[in-house]
């Protein structure tokens, strides 16, 4: 099994390699991305459509790509759905997409949006792993949470009462319960990944038997929302333990990440707060015993980029026209060249981050920007590498092949 | 005036997780490795087959509390691997068997809705039930449904999918640049259920697929199962594979599809079936014998008596007779997570027959085992087979067969290459496919098409 030497553990210098994520979601990032010429919004729901953009990040060498996702329609509002007909609605399963592609893809990872409210970590267990299996090692997950009221009435299996004020102990208490349900979500996914040890199929036609099931564990969860017996259906993946990774805001997220994730997406908007951001993340990572494990924190940022920075900055005006509204979003929003955001990206390297995952504002023009504007430079820099070293997403972010937590020492 | 000939339908079980599947084989291939998949849709599609079916397992069997052993054990999700075949075909429809008790409508009508759009209309879903507690202990709802209520759960679970499938129209999405209209209607997908199962409400967000709803198969065999296909079923994924009792089955649930208003040829009964084929009659009944020894080894007969038993018979000798000891009559605890368990409803009965026919025969127990278990449908010759198969669709013992080869990934392609050929030229299988659906497949109509409009997609 492939495993990286380069470890990004030491980002200090400018030049040292990063990694690079595109995030996919619909049209683009902008609201109005769906207007643009070059977008194809009627496309939307086709296999062909995320095929195309899938095969765009691969040949720009990307480390993966992520799927955005959730189990109601897309609102501009944070909490409601907001009825609006101006903008990109409707959307198909992530974990379907990226298993789609998949076989049509060699090298770059693929991971889908999991929301770890209202399903059933079983399930979703056995859904990435599959993913593993059909990418053959370049599967992982990316888990959200959901505190829209509206999405727990299509479940009806329970009422999230709706946050009123962000700062009320009412709303800290719902939130770091949904956090902690997400964090045992992962804990069941990842022992259930591990229930069956890589050697369990003995086919010991001597014996008659298939399996040794000596190699075959219960994980025994017993926890605050579920509790889950196990084993898995499904047969330890080729990367052992697929990516885990969480977008994360503030400090309960941040120990979500620290305690359950292999990469966190933080939302820095200068390198001084990338600096605070890695180190209370650090932090928790030592806290929950993890600081001797690689732990990729990559800064999220949405780009417009074009070969001259005016062009870039018209675009994203005239877009914010169209939307009715100056886009603005969790992210810091980059307008310019290719050349400028390879500056700023060594910059926020250099405060911590060791990778980034760009949302192209535009699906149909900022992602082929990424691919053959910003890599070649960061190429021409050499802090990207210029083929794929690695056959799993493991590999490719320098991340070992984990041991079964169950296997016993021989 | 004879009857028109039947087109008959055909498609193929992905063999997995049962004890037909012969690992020990040399060919035996991988059943998780996605090339083993790719390998078997390719040859389905190669076949103009109409659909590749998989099933799906929520727990891993148990027997005397320890897991089972013996025969293929673990597979992948369904779901993601039906997406991922949908890359590697073109035409083949894409089945999959999904629980209805553990999993909620919402999730499953996106999951359904999104593996239509990503194969291009292409997906079925083989409805299923459960209720044990054994498997709910895998799951947030645990194993608390009475076992009276799974029809009464699989009804509202299909109804509610069902009113989240209709919830979009088809023509909702304009993408109109010049008006800056993404949406036509800012309720689309807005849905009400309230029922004894489900109170749900709010809007569905995949707008209508390609087929409209995923074609739907029922795979349940009470008389509550039979009615439930009659009503709301494309399809039965039936075991009556033999003549008299296909025919007998075939028989029974059309004439119930009359009372709920439908025509005869809106469900199609598809029972699964095995097959061995050989160069000559004699040939294939040679090799069916050596897969009956492969399939049923000493410790599997074992295995497989304790069902009836419902006891600890491992130390008997599966080359000696049957035990005298009786059935255990109390709590069947021996094995659990296995269909086969309920086959037995009379077990002191079973008992006291399996014991006459051995001692007639001189039957060890695996002699018995391998005798009275044996599901091998077609045995012969690629002509003999392709007749027999074709004889029982026309005598309506059902409309097509969904084949259950023994060998993982390859045991299709000797059907395909040498049966499947003498179909067409029979003129009872198609040599292309008519349309890009699997509803154009099965001759099922779309489900606009009673609504006068076609999903503008």
């Amino acid at each position: 099994m492939s495993s990286v030497p380069s470890s990004p553990s030491s980002p200090s210098s400018p030049s040292s390699p990063l990694h690079l994520a595109v995030a996919l979601d619909g049209t683009g990032w902008h609201p109005a991305s769906w207007r643009e010429p070059v977008a194809r919004p009627r496309d939307l729901l086709t296999a062909g459509y995320w095929a195309d953009l899938v095969g765009e990040a691969e040949r720009g060498l990307l480390d993966f790509v992520t799927f955005e996702d959730g189990l109601g329609l897309q609102s501009s509002h944070f909490l409601d759905p907001d009825e609006r007909t101006d903008q990109v609605r409707g959307r198909l399963d992530a974990v379907l997409i990226a298993s789609r592609v998949a076989p049509l893809t060699r090298h770059i990872g693929l991971v889908p949006t999991v929301v770890a409210t209202h399903t059933e970590p079983f399930h979703i267990s056995k859904a990435i792993a599959t993913l593993d299996y059909v990418s053959t090692g370049r599967a992982g997950l990316r888990v959200q949470i959901t505190a829209r009221p509206n999405e727990a009435a299509h479940f009806g299996r329970r009422t999230i009462p709706r946050i009123e004020g962000y700062d009320s102990p009412d709303t800290r208490d719902l939130v770091g319960d949904l956090f902690d349900e997400a964090a045992d979500h992962v804990e069941v996914v990842r022992r259930l990944w591990d229930s069956w040890e890589d050697d369990a199929e003995i086919r010991d036609v001597a014996t008659g038997r298939f399996i040794d099931r000596e190699k075959l564990h219960y994980i025994d969860f017993q926890g605050g929302h579920f509790s889950v017996k196990g084993p898995s259906i499904t047969p330890r993946p080729p990367q052992g333990q697929p990516i885990v990774s969480a977008l994360a805001h503030d400090t309960v997220p941040y120990r979500l990440v620290a305690r359950q994730a292999d990469i966190g997406y933080v939302t820095p908007h200068d390198s001084e707060q990338a600096r605070a951001i890695v180190a209370e993340i650090r932090a928790e990572q030592e806290t929950a015993g993890r600081a001797d494990e690689l732990l990729h924190i990559f800064g999220d940022l949405v780009v417009f980029l074009d070969d001259d920075p005016a062009e870039a900055a018209a675009r994203r005006e005239r877009l914010d026209a169209l939307a009715g509204a100056p886009y603005t979003g969790d992210a810091r929003v980059f307008t310019g060249t290719p050349a400028q955001l390879a500056d700023l990206l060594q910059d926020l390297a250099s405060a911590g981050l060791t990778g980034f995952r760009l949302r192209p504002a535009v699906a149909g023009h900022d992602l082929p920007a990424v691919t053959r504007g910003l890599v070649p430079e960061l190429q021409r820099r050499g802090a990207f590498r210029r083929s794929y070293e690695a056959d799993t997403l493991r590999g490719l972010l320098g991340l070992a092949r984990p041991a079964n937590r169950y296997s016993r020492v021989a | 005036m004879s009857k028109p000939l039947k087109q008959i339908h055909l498609a193929a079980h992905f063999p997995g997780v049962n004890n037909t599947t012969v690992w020990s084989d040399p060919e035996a291939g991988s059943h998780i490795e996605f090339s083993s998949f790719a390998h078997f849709a390719r040859t389905a599609e190669r076949a103009k087959f109409d659909f590749l079916f998989l099933a799906e397992g929520l727990r891993l069997r148990e027997q005397g509390g320890k897991i089972y052993d013996l025969d293929v054990v673990g597979r992948p999700d369904t779901f993601t691997v039906l997406a991922a075949l949908a890359a590697v075909t073109e035409h083949l429809g894409l089945t999959g068997t999904i629980n209805s008790t553990f999993n909620e409508p919402y999730e499953v009508a996106r999951q359904f809705a999104s593996l239509d759009h990503l194969s291009g209309g292409r997906a079925a879903w083989n409805v299923v039930t459960s209720w044990d507690a054994f498997t709910g202990e895998n799951f947030r709802r645990g194993g608390f449904l009475p076992q009276g209520e799974r029809y009464s759960r699989a009804k509202e679970f299909l109804a509610t999918a069902h009113e989240l499938f209709d919830s979009w129209q088809g023509d909702e999405l304009l993408a109109d640049r010049a008006s800056g209209t993404f949406l036509r209607d800012a309720k689309a997908g807005a849905f009400v259920h309230t029922g004894q199962h489900f109170d749900i409400h709010g809007q569905f967000n995949v707008p209508r697929s390609p087929q409209g709803r995923p074609v739907i198969f029922q795979a349940g065999d009470s008389d509550e199962g039979r009615e439930f296909a009659a009503s709301d079923a494309d399809a039965i994924f039936s075991r009556y594979a033999t003549l008299e009792e296909g025919q007998a089955f075939y028989t029974d649930v059309k004439n119930r599809l009359a009372k709920y208003g439908r025509r005869h040829d809106q469900l199609k009964i598809l029972p699964a079936a095995s097959f061995v084929l050989g160069d000559t009659d004699g040939e294939a009944e040679e090799i069916a014998k050596e897969v009956r020894r492969q399939q049923v080894s000493g410790a599997t007969a074992i295995k497989h008596l304790e069902f009836v038993w419902n006891r600890d018979l491992s130390s008997y000798d599966p080359d000696g007779p049957l035990p005298d000891i009786d059935p255990d009559l109390g709590e069947h605890h021996i094995a659990r997570g296995r269909a086969q368990v309920r086959m037995y409803r009379d077990p002191l009965a079973t008992a006291r027959e399996w014991r006459e026919r051995a001692a007639a025969n001189n039957w060890s127990i695996r002699d018995l085992v391998i005798e009275t278990g044996n599901r091998q449908n077609f045995v012969g010759s690629p002509a003999t087979v392709a007749k027999t198969i074709n004889d029982y669709v026309q005598a309506d013992a059902s409309d097509g067969f969904i084949l259950v080869p023994h060998i993982t990934p390859t045991g299709l392609d000797t059907f395909a290459d040498q049966v499947v050929p003498l179909l067409q030229e029979q003129g009872v299988f198609r040599t292309e496919y008519e349309g890009p659906t699997l509803r154009d497949h099965l001759g099922l109509a779309h489900p606009d098409d009673a609504r006068g409009e076609r999903a503008a997609s």
